[in-house]
C-alpha cells in the first residue's frame, strides 16, 4: 500500500477514540451495513468520528489493505480493528460492545 | 455480479468439510447471502479471525462476485 495512504488511515484511526469508515456520512449512510453499524452507536450513546470511503477510492480500497480485511463498514476503537456489521452487531447483543466502549459512553 | 448459492455452499463445504452450514439467499437475488458456520476449526479464536478464515476460503470472492454477505461464525467446543 502507497505510504501516504497508509499515513492517512493511521490519521483517522488515531483522531477519535472510536473512529468508523463507512459509505456515506452518519446522517446519510449510503450502504445497509453502514448503516446499521452507525444505529447501534447512536444507542449506546458513544461518540464517534467517521470517513466516508465512497469520497476516496484510494481510502476505500487502502482501508481493506490496512486491516485485511474485505468488506465496509470497519469499526477502530483506540487504534485497533474491532469488527464489520456482523461482528459489532453480535458483540452489541450480547452487550460486549457495550462493555468494551463503557469507557467512552456517554451516561 | 452475482454467485449461486450452490457455489457458494461448495466453496464452504470445501475449505470446511467439518463444519455445519446453513447459508440463506436473502433476497433472491444471487446477491445477498447470510452464512452461519459452526466449526471446530473456529474454536478458541477471535471473532475477527474466524471471519478472516471465511472470507479467506471465498478467495477474494468478497466485495467482487459475491456482493453482500453476512456471517456469523459459531465455535464447534
Amino acid at each position: 500500500m502507497d505510504n501516504k495512504i497508509e499515513d492517512i488511515i493511521k490519521d483517522k484511526i488515531n483522531e477519535d477514540d472510536l473512529h468508523l469508515f463507512m459509505k456515506g456520512t452518519p446522517l446519510l449512510p449510503q450502504c445497509g451495513f453502514s448503516s446499521t453499524v452507525v444505529q447501534i452507536l447512536n444507542y449506546i450513546k458513544v461518540p464517534f468520528s467517521s470517513t466516508n470511503v465512497l469520497e476516496d477510492e484510494n481510502i476505500r480500497e487502502g482501508i481493506k489493505e490496512f486491516s485485511d480485511w474485505p468488506t465496509i463498514p470497519q469499526l477502530y476503537y483506540k487504534g485497533e480493528f474491532i469488527g464489520g456489521c456482523d461482528i459489532i452487531k453480535e458483540m452489541f447483543e450480547a452487550g460486549e460492545l457495550q462493555e468494551e466502549l463503557k469507557d467512552i459512553i456517554k451516561s | 455480479m452475482a454467485i449461486k448459492k450452490e457455489y457458494l455452499e461448495q466453496i464452504i463445504i470445501n475449505n470446511f468439510p467439518e463444519a455445519t452450514i446453513n447459508i440463506i439467499d436473502l433476497a433472491g437475488d444471487d446477491n445477498h447471502f447470510s452464512l452461519e458456520i459452526r466449526s471446530k476449526k473456529f474454536n478458541g479464536l477471535s471473532r475477527i479471525k474466524q471471519h478472516k478464515m471465511v472470507y479467506d476460503a471465498l478467495d477474494g470472492k468478497m466485495g467482487g462476485e459475491l456482493h453482500a454477505l453476512s456471517i456469523k461464525t459459531l465455535s464447534d467446543e
